[in-house]
C-alpha cells in the first residue's frame, strides 16, 4: 500500500464564486522509500500541491481531495492538531531558497533543537543537552564542516548551500517517513547544486524514506527518480515512470518539455522553446489548457478539455496522445491541424 | 559593538551644539525678559531696569551671553533660576520624577495595548477587527491632545466623578518624598489611601499621554507584521508543526519588532514633548510644567537648561534604542 494516496486534489484561491484554481484534480501516489519526480514550468501548481500536502495551504486558499490519505489516515478529516502532530514529523519539506528559509533571528542551534522539542522522543523532548548533542549529530549527518561552530551561527553568517544543508538537518530530525523537496537547489550555485543533492539522496537511500522531488529540472528527474508527474497550469497532464516518460512522452507538452533541454538540441543554434507562458486567472482555455501552445491542437483541442485517462500508473491527458514515434494519434491529420492554427490566427 | 558606541557618541557632540544654540536663540527671540517680567504692572523707571539688565548679565551681545553659557554649561553649571533663585538643574531633578513616572505609565500603557492591537490586526487583516483597530488607532492620533485631554477631563472627572481633575495625589495626604515617584513613595509610606489615590490621579494623564504612541505602535506593529508574517521563515515554522502562537510570537514578532522598537524610541522624545501640554492641563508637577512657567517668565536658565536636560534624556533613549537592536537583530550585532 501506498506511503501518500492522494485523488483529486484541489485548491482554489480567491473568492468562491471567482475561484482561482491553482491546483486543480491532482493524484498522486507516493510509496514508501520511493522517489517522484514532478515537473512543470514557473505557476504549474507544484509548490501549491506540496504546500497542501504539508497543510501549510492558508485562508483563503481552499484544499479539496476526494482522498488525502497518509499511511493510512485521511490528513482532511484531522484535526488541526492531529495534522501538527505529522507535519514536520513523519512529513517534512525543504523549500527553495534556503537563506529567507531559515530566521534570522535565531541561531542554527535554535532552529534545529526547535523541530526536536516538538517533535522528539521524550527523552529529547525533556533534556535540552540531549537537543542539543542530537542537533550537532544532525549537522554532521548533512555533511557541514566545523559544526560546533555553526550551531551558534546565525543565518547571515551562513552561505546558501550551508543553509539548505541546515534546512535539511532540520528537516531529517525527526525521522520523517515523506520529505518534500520543492526545488531543493534552484537557488543555489551550480556547483554547490550537485552536492546539495547527493546529500539529500544518500539520506532518502540511508533513511529510507519517501521523496517528493519538485523541480524543473528534468534531467534530476531522470537520473534519480522512479516516477514522475508532469504539471502544467495546475494540472496533471501525464504520468507514469521515469524511463517511459522520457523515452515515449505521450503529452505534447512533456515532449516540449524534453525537446527544450539542451543535450536534444545539440545540432541546432537556438534551443527549442515552447511559445507563450502558463495561463493565469484570466486567460484560462475553455479546452485543453496546453491548446494555445500546442504544436497539434485541433478545433476540438480548444472547445473539449480532455479528461486524465490511460493505464494505471501510466496516464496522460490529451485528445490525441502521442505514439512511440512522437506523432499525435487518434484521428489527428496534418490538414485539420493546419486548419485550426489558421482558425486561431 | 565598541565602535559602534563610540561613533553614536561622537554625534552627541554636534547635536548638544545645535540644541543649545536653538534653545538660547529660541528664547532670546520671544519678545519680553525677565526684568520686564519682574517689573510688572507698573513698569520700572529705565535706571534701574538697566542696571538689573547689567546684573543679569543681559545687556552684553548675545554671541558673548552664548558663549559665556556654553562655558557655563561645559562647566556642569546650568546656572539658577531668574524665579526661584534655584540651581536650575535642582529644580529639574526634583521635578523629572513626576514627567518619568507619567511618561513611563504613558509608555507601558501604549505598548501593553498597542502590541498586541497591531498584531491582532495583522492576524484578521480585512476583518471587522483590523477595521476597528486601525480607525481608532487612526482617530487616537488624529486628535489634538489638549482636547482630548479636556474632554475625558469633562466626562470622567466633571460628570461621572470617577477620576480627580487634576495633581498628582489628593491634598488630604503628605507622603514623605524619597524617591520623587509618588507610587513608590506612598506604597514606602505604606499609605494604601495615598496610593488610590495617586493612582486614580494618574490614570487620565497616563491616557492622554499614551493615545498618539499607542496609535503609532499599533500602526507599525500591523504593517510590520503583515511585511513578516509572509515570509519564508514563518512558513518554515509552520512546516515544523508548530501551533500558531508559536509562529506568530516567537518566528513572526522577534522579527516584526525590530521597526516597532525604533518606533517605540523616537516616541520617547514625542512623550516628553508631548508631557508639557498633559501636565499643563493636569497641572501635573513635572518638567513639561515646570518649562512653561519658565517660557512665561522669560526665564532664561530654566528654559536653555531645560531643554538641554531633555534633549539629552531624548538622544540616551535613542542610543539605548540602538543597542536594543542588537540584542533583538544579531544581523547587527555581528555587522
Amino acid at each position: 500500500m501506498a506511503l501518500l494516496e492522494v485523488e483529486g486534489l484541489t485548491v482554489e484561491f480567491g473568492s468562491v464564486a471567482t475561484p482561482l484554481t491553482a491546483v486543480d484534480d491532482v493524484d498522486l501516489s507516493i510509496d514508501a522509500g520511493e522517489i517522484v519526480g514532478c515537473v512543470g514550468e514557473s505557476g504549474s501548481g507544484k509548490s501549491v500541491t506540496a504546500l497542501a500536502l504539508m497543510g501549510l495551504v492558508d485562508f483563503p486558499g481552499r484544499v479539496r481531495a476526494r482522498r488525502m490519505v497518509f499511511d493510512g489516515r485521511e490528513l482532511l478529516s484531522l484535526s488541526d492538531a492531529e495534522r501538527r502532530a505529522l507535519t514536520g514529523k513523519d512529513i517534512a519539506m525543504i523549500f527553495q531558497d534556503p537563506l529567507a528559509s531559515l530566521n534570522p533571528c535565531f541561531s542554527v542551534a535554535f532552529q534545529l533543537t526547535e523541530t526536536l522539542r516538538m517533535h522528539g522522543t521524550p527523552e529529547e523532548r525533556g533534556s535540552a543537552r540531549l537537543r542539543r548533542a542530537r542537533a550537532l549529530e544532525l549537522l554532521q549527518q548533512v555533511e557541514i564542516p566545523d559544526p560546533t561552530a555553526r550551531l551558534a551561527a546565525f543565518p547571515h553568517q551562513l552561505s546558501g548551500g550551508m543553509a539548505q544543508r541546515v534546512m535539511i538537518a532540520m528537516a531529517i530530525a525527526c525521522n520523517p517517513r515523506l520529505l518534500i523537496a520543492d526545488e531543493p537547489t534552484t537557488a543555489l550555485d551550480v556547483t554547490v547544486q550537485a552536492q546539495v543533492l547527493d546529500l539529500l539522496l544518500r539520506l532518502q537511500q540511508e533513511r529510507g524514506m519517501a521523496l517528493l522531488l519538485i523541480t524543473h529540472d528534468l534531467a534530476v528527474v531522470a537520473e534519480t527518480a522512479q516516477r514522475v508527474i508532469v504539471m502544467y497550469a495546475g494540472e496533471q497532464v501525464e504520468t507514469g515512470p521515469v524511463p517511459e516518460i522520457f523515452d515515449t512522452p505521450q503529452h505534447p507538452y512533456t515532449r516540449a518539455l524534453l525537446d527544450a533541454l539542451p543535450e536534444h538540441n545539440l545540432d541546432r543554434a537556438r534551443l527549442k522553446a515552447i511559445p507563450g507562458v502558463v495561463p493565469g486567472q484570466y486567460d484560462r482555455p475553455a479546452g485543453c489548457l496546453l491548446s494555445p501552445r500546442c504544436d497539434f491542437a485541433l478545433a476540438r483541442c480548444s472547445i473539449d478539455r480532455p479528461p486524465l485517462d490511460g493505464p494505471a500508473g501510466r496516464k496522460v491527458r490529451c485528445h490525441f496522445a502521442l505514439d512511440a514515434a512522437g506523432r499525435p494519434t487518434h484521428g489527428w491529420s496534418e490538414e485539420a491541424a493546419a486548419g485550426a492554427v489558421a482558425d486561431t490566427r | 559593538m565598541f565602535t559602534f558606541i563610540l561613533r553614536r557618541a561622537a554625534l552627541i557632540v554636534p547635536t548638544f551644539i545645535g540644541v543649545t544654540l536653538l534653545a538660547f536663540a529660541l528664547i532670546h527671540l520671544i519678545p519680553g525678559d525677565p526684568v520686564e517680567n519682574l517689573s510688572g504692572e507698573r513698569g520700572m523707571d529705565p535706571a534701574r531696569r538697566a542696571r538689573l539688565l547689567h546684573e543679569f548679565g543681559l545687556d552684553r551681545p548675545l554671541p558673548v551671553q552664548y558663549a559665556d553659557y556654553v562655558g557655563q554649561v561645559l562647566r556642569g553649571d546650568l546656572g539658577t533660576s531668574l524665579t526661584t533663585h534655584e540651581p536650575v538643574l535642582r529644580e529639574f531633578l526634583t521635578l523629572f520624577p513626576a514627567t518619568v513616572e507619567l511618561a513611563f505609565f504613558a509608555m507601558l500603557f501604549a505598548v501593553v495595548v498597542g502590541l498586541p492591537a497591531g498584531i491582532i490586526a495583522a492576524l484578521k487583516r480585512n476583518t471587522v477587527a483590523d477595521y476597528a483597530v486601525m480607525g481608532v488607532s487612526l482617530t487616537g492620533y488624529s486628535m489634538p491632545i489638549f482636547w482630548w485631554a479636556l474632554l475625558l477631563i469633562l466626562f470622567f472627572s466633571v460628570q461621572l466623578g470617577w477620576t480627580p481633575v487634576s495633581g498628582r495625589i489628593a491634598v488630604e495626604f503628605d507622603v514623605p518624598a524619597s524617591t520623587g515617584f509618588m507610587l513608590i513613595d506612598a506604597l514606602r509610606a505604606g499609605d494604601a489611601g495615598a496610593f488610590r489615590s495617586a493612582v486614580s490621579h494618574l490614570l487620565l494623564p497616563t491616557l492622554v499621554l499614551g493615545t498618539i504612541p499607542l496609535a503609532v505602535i499599533a500602526r507599525m506593529t500591523r504593517s510590520s507584521m503583515l511585511e513578516v508574517l509572509r515570509e519564508d521563515y514563518v512558513r518554515t515554522a509552520r512546516a515544523k508543526g508548530l501551533p500558531r502562537w508559536q509562529v506568530v510570537l516567537v518566528h513572526a514578532l522577534r522579527n516584526a519588532l525590530i521597526p516597532v522598537i525604533t518606533v517605540i524610541g523616537l516616541q520617547v522624545g514625542l512623550l516628553l514633548s508631548g508631557a508639557i501640554l498633559t501636565e499643563t492641563i493636569f497641572s501635573w508637577p513635572g518638567v513639561g510644567n515646570w518649562l512653561v512657567h519658565g517660557v512665561q517668565s522669560r526665564d532664561y536658565p530654566v528654559v536653555q537648561g531645560g531643554i538641554l536636560l531633555i534633549a539629552t534624556i531624548v538622544i540616551s533613549v535613542n542610543l539605548f534604542v540602538d543597542l536594543l537592536y542588537g540584542v533583538i537583530n544579531p544581523r547587527i550585532r555581528h555587522a
